[in-house]
């Protein structure tokens, strides 16, 4: 397109990309260029594609750039803040948002450390912002490498069944862990594994939500696109764990990150011993749900009673008695919707910035296309003016359209918070799910047991009226009695587990509201610094034009 | 070469009425007259003047778009080899026809297209500029039919139907198939330079259009994004509460500023950028009245050469043609001649010309980029105060 135009633009057919005729017309010597401009901008243009691209799934890691859209340019991509004060050079006098930048500084000065970092994604600075504020202690989980493997036992399809392994490595100064840095590799069935025990131990917490299996995605998408697109989410699935302040320190976690080889999947419960050992449910089965366990007949008892408590005439012997928790609840609810509906329009806002910036640098190159063409064709020193003019505007043009898209790119990493919290909705319903599921346990043990004591009353008032006693009914009675102390035992097992899960839904509750004050002030006054530090640099770019072109202007 | 032009048409008050000549129009207060499908606009043109041939110091007129139509296509007969100022064009869609935006669009480039008439030194004389300015509405309306009519060339100019025929004839009798055209190189440069200049600055209004558009839809947004923060911020209740509120209200308040500035963007950087476009469109139909000259000229003078062989043919013979063919003979070579005037008329005025439309172009630009980068830097300075007026408040929300 570009070269045949102009033939005088020899450099032209060179390039492939808009971006490098843009790098051209800024490294020309008449307008100003920091050289380090190179390698923030194209990391940022990869950041930015991997957003402007579909509706963006707040749970979905984002969609990266294709091998079409990679700018040769780029080399392993070191995320540079355009704003650290070496860039003093191209914005001169420093600007009030340099200044105000500094809180910002220090988690970019984080990442910059972060060599380990092979990952072209935007990696929110969620889990950093709050552990760098609290205490020194931290625990860093990158996921790399992924390799394919081979399944070498239960094969029946000779040399079928591959899959692929991460290579995670923790570097961590928390003495728990035994060790400052240590890696491990892992496929995705050892991650699903440690989100199920996860679970099934931290019943009542806030625990933040594993990736999808995207088992149609993992058909339909290009492998490498797939894996990568996986080895982000786990990335961040991963580091979401180390920044919970309970989960960063539990077991699970530790075997996870440190010991090779299979992890041990949940105990199940075996159904058919479960029928011939009769009805009870022994007291340490009580510690987890019904649903999703295998005991079928639990899970009879529990739907029963679930219907009872919504249909029946009377009361269920224990309900939810916390107004505060219900009200939480309702709360917790709306602010789902108003995030979620926040988060969208957040990502219009962004692709129209995105937008903007475009079109910028198109107008831009445009007018250096006439520039180009005006000065080779010129016969009139009336010409040259005008190019001259216009090259003044094009250099701004572009200017302003990488601030527009490296703004774009920071507003992206703010922002993403709410997408975060977006994720943790779902925790935070899973949290609510156990707390509700151990309530209806215990209301299901309450009424058993109420049903058997009424037995056992009946059958007692039957044999009493037989003197010297009825063998077979007192047997019963024996029998009965045995299995009202074991359900009374799980009973009371229940009702702890119960408790204990409504005292952990309330700590978390409230770390929820301390975390997330600070995490969404943080990123209020991260997307305001950044607007004002950007806006002040267009400004700044077009303030020059306007001062180069006022001879024009007319005198009203 | 510069020809001193009578003062721009935009001055209101020339300094001494009597001494300096002056014209002055403006296009205003456009009005919606009729209904339906026969629905117009009308404006009213002001002229201030003290031209001797121009009735009173002030006289106001009612016309509409066709009539400035008329004018355009009259002075393009009348004036080869002068650009004629461009129209903006006939409306696209019928929805848009009469939309506020549109209505002042085509207002200000009508008021540009009379001004720049005026303000050249051989199209301000032209009669039917006078005519325009001044003649009574049911005038107008009869000239104007009367121009649009099945007539539109004049029965009266025989001497050109009868060349158009002849060149028609002569092409076939003399074998050629390709139109003939100059061979100036110089005049070759000048014609690929309007034609690609065209194309370069398609393109450039191509993406100012977008901008405009983009400054829309990042308005937009930006209203959509500070209701959802207000709302959020409703919910969160307490100091973090109000700060999403803060930043919603601000969020909503740069939302206008940015509707505002897409209109100025339209009408100070895009129209200009479409007048440019348009004004080269008018070049090339110059030079299609040039080759057109050129091109008469050629065949007449070929026609003439055969007449007069011809002719000297008979005179030999002392045929008694003889005296038919000599009549022929002399209005040809006066066809021929008037040709050549014409031509060259042509040539010499397109010559001044290129050299104006430079300068003016210059001129014409500088401004739509002194006011693009204005508001430009404006905007971002509304966006930058906003935004940072938050600030104290966030700082305060996160030490209490």
């Amino acid at each position: 397109m570009m070269g045949s135009e102009n033939p005088g633009f020899e450099e032209a057919h060179l390039f492939a990309s808009r971006e490098e005729m843009e790098n051209l017309v800024l490294d020309d010597p008449l307008t100003t260029h920091h050289p380090n401009n190179n390698n923030s901008y194209s990391s940022f243009r990869s950041a930015n594609s991997s957003i402007s691209e579909s509706t963006h799934h707040p749970l979905s890691p984002p969609v990266l750039s294709t091998s079409a859209d990679s700018d040769p340019l780029l080399s392993p991509p070191v995320y540079r803040n355009p704003n650290a004060s070496d860039n003093n050079s191209y914005i001169e006098p420093p600007s009030y948002a340099d200044v105000i930048f500094s809180p910002f500084d220090e988690n970019s000065a984080n990442e910059i450390n972060r060599i380990d970092s092979t990952s072209q994604d935007t990696d929110s600075s969620f889990a950093l912002s709050r552990s760098s504020s609290s205490s020194s202690d931290y625990i860093k989980i990158t996921v790399s490498n992924p390799k394919k493997e081979q399944e070498t036992t239960n094969s029946l399809v000779p040399g079928g069944n591959t899959y692929y392994t991460y290579l995670i490595t923790t570097r961590t100064n928390i003495p728990d862990f035994g060790s400052s840095e240590f890696s491990v590799r892992r496929r995705f069935r050892d991650v699903v594994a440690l989100s199920d025990r996860l679970a099934e131990a931290y019943r009542g917490y806030f625990i933040p939500p594993r990736p999808d299996k995207n088992v149609v995605e993992s058909q339909v998408m290009q492998k490498q696109d797939f894996v990568e697109q996986r080895r982000v989410a786990l990335e961040k699935y991963l580091k979401r764990l180390a920044g919970h302040p309970v989960i960063r320190l539990s077991d699970e976690l530790k075997v996870f990150l440190q010991v090779e080889g299979r992890l041990p999947l949940s105990v199940s419960t075996d159904v058919a011993s479960r029928m011939l050992d009769g009805t009870v449910v022994a007291p340490h089965e009580v510690v987890q749900p019904a649903k999703g366990g295998r005991d079928l007949l639990r899970l009879f008892k529990e739907l029963r009673q679930s219907v009872a408590n919504d249909w029946g005439g009377s009361k269920p012997p224990v309900v939810e008695e916390d107004k505060l928790f219900m009200e939480k609840k309702e709360w917790i609810h709306d602010l789902e919707q108003q995030i979620s509906n926040a988060s969208q329009q957040v990502e219009t806002l962004v692709k129209a910035q995105q937008d903007m910036g475009e079109t910028m640098g198109e107008l831009g190159l445009a007018f250096i296309k006439l520039t180009k063409f005006e000065n080779e064709e010129a016969m009139y020193n009336s010409q040259r003016v005008r190019a001259a003019d216009m090259k003044c505007v094009a250099t701004a043009a572009i200017k302003a359209s990488r601030f527009y898209r490296e703004l774009n790119a920071q507003t992206v990493k703010h922002l993403d918070t709410l997408h975060e919290y977006l994720g943790l909705m779902l925790a935070v319903h899973g949290a609510f799910t156990d707390r509700s599921s151990a309530l209806l346990t215990v209301q299901t043990l309450l009424s058993e047991l109420s049903t058997l004591h009424s037995r056992a009353e009946k059958l007692e008032a039957a044999s009493s009226k037989i003197f010297g006693g009825d063998k077979s009914r007192i047997h019963k009675i024996e029998e009965l009695k045995e299995t009202i102390r074991i359900t009374e035992d799980a009973k009371n097992v229940a009702i702890r587990e119960y408790e204990r899960i409504k005292e952990n839904n309330k700590c978390e509750l409230e770390r929820l509201d301390k975390e997330r004050r600070v995490d969404f002030l943080n990123m209020l006054k991260g997307f305001v610094v950044n607007q004002v530090g950007y806006a002040e640099k267009i400004s700044d770019v077009w303030a020059k034009v306007a001062e180069e072109t006022s001879g024009y202007a007319k005198d009203s | 070469m510069e020809q001193q032009r009578s003062v721009s048409g935009l001055s209101q008050s020339p300094r001494s009425p009597s001494s300096q000549p002056y014209l002055s129009v403006s296009v205003t207060d456009p009005v919606k007259l009729g209904n339906g499908v026969q629905a117009y606009i009308s404006y009213r043109v002001i002229t201030k003047t003290n031209f001797p041939d121009y009735q009173g110091p002030e006289k106001i007129v009612i016309r509409r778009y066709s009539d400035f139509i008329w004018l355009r296509d009259r002075l393009f007969d009348k004036y080869k080899g002068i650009f004629i100022p461009p129209l903006p064009e006939k409306s696209a869609v019928e929805k848009f026809r009469f939309s506020a935006e549109f209505i002042e669009m085509r207002r200000q480039a009508l008021d540009v297209f009379v001004n720049r008439i005026a303000s050249h030194n051989l199209l301000q004389q032209s009669e039917d500029l006078r005519t325009f300015l001044q003649a009574d509405e049911e005038t107008m309306e009869r000239l104007r039919s009367y121009e649009t009519g099945i007539f539109k060339k004049k029965p009266a100019d025989l001497m050109q139907i009868f060349k158009d025929v002849q060149s028609k004839v002569s092409d076939v009798v003399l074998g050629k198939e390709k139109p003939v055209e100059e061979s100036n190189p110089e005049y070759e440069k000048l014609k690929h330079y309007v034609f690609e200049l065209e194309n370069h600055l398609a393109e450039a209004q191509k993406h100012a259009y977008r901008l405009v558009k983009r400054h829309r839809e990042l308005g937009q947004s930006l209203s959509d994004f500070g209701k959802a923060a207000k709302l959020l911020g409703a919910c969160e209740g307490q100091a973090l509460g109000k700060a999403f509120s803060d930043l919603g209200a601000k969020s909503e308040a740069l939302s206008i500023k940015l509707q505002k500035e897409a209109h100025q963007l339209l009408m100070s950087f895009e129209e200009p950028l479409k007048d440019y476009v348009r004004a080269v469109q008018s070049i090339k139909a110059t030079i299609g009245e040039r080759a057109n000259a050129f091109r008469q000229q050629c065949e007449l003078a070929e026609t003439m050469k055969l007449k007069e062989i011809n002719l000297d043919k008979l005179m030999l013979t002392r045929s008694d043609r003889v005296g038919e063919a000599e009549h022929e003979y002399k209005e040809l070579k006066a066809a021929s001649e008037e040709a050549t005037r014409r031509f060259e008329t042509i040539v010499r005025q397109m010559n001044e010309e290129i050299v104006r439309f430079q300068e003016q172009k210059t001129q014409d630009m500088g401004i739509a980029f002194h006011e693009f980068a204005k508001g430009q830097a404006r905007l971002a300075n509304n966006v930058a105060d906003a935004w940072r007026s938050l600030l104290p408040k966030l700082e305060a929300c996160s030490s209490a």
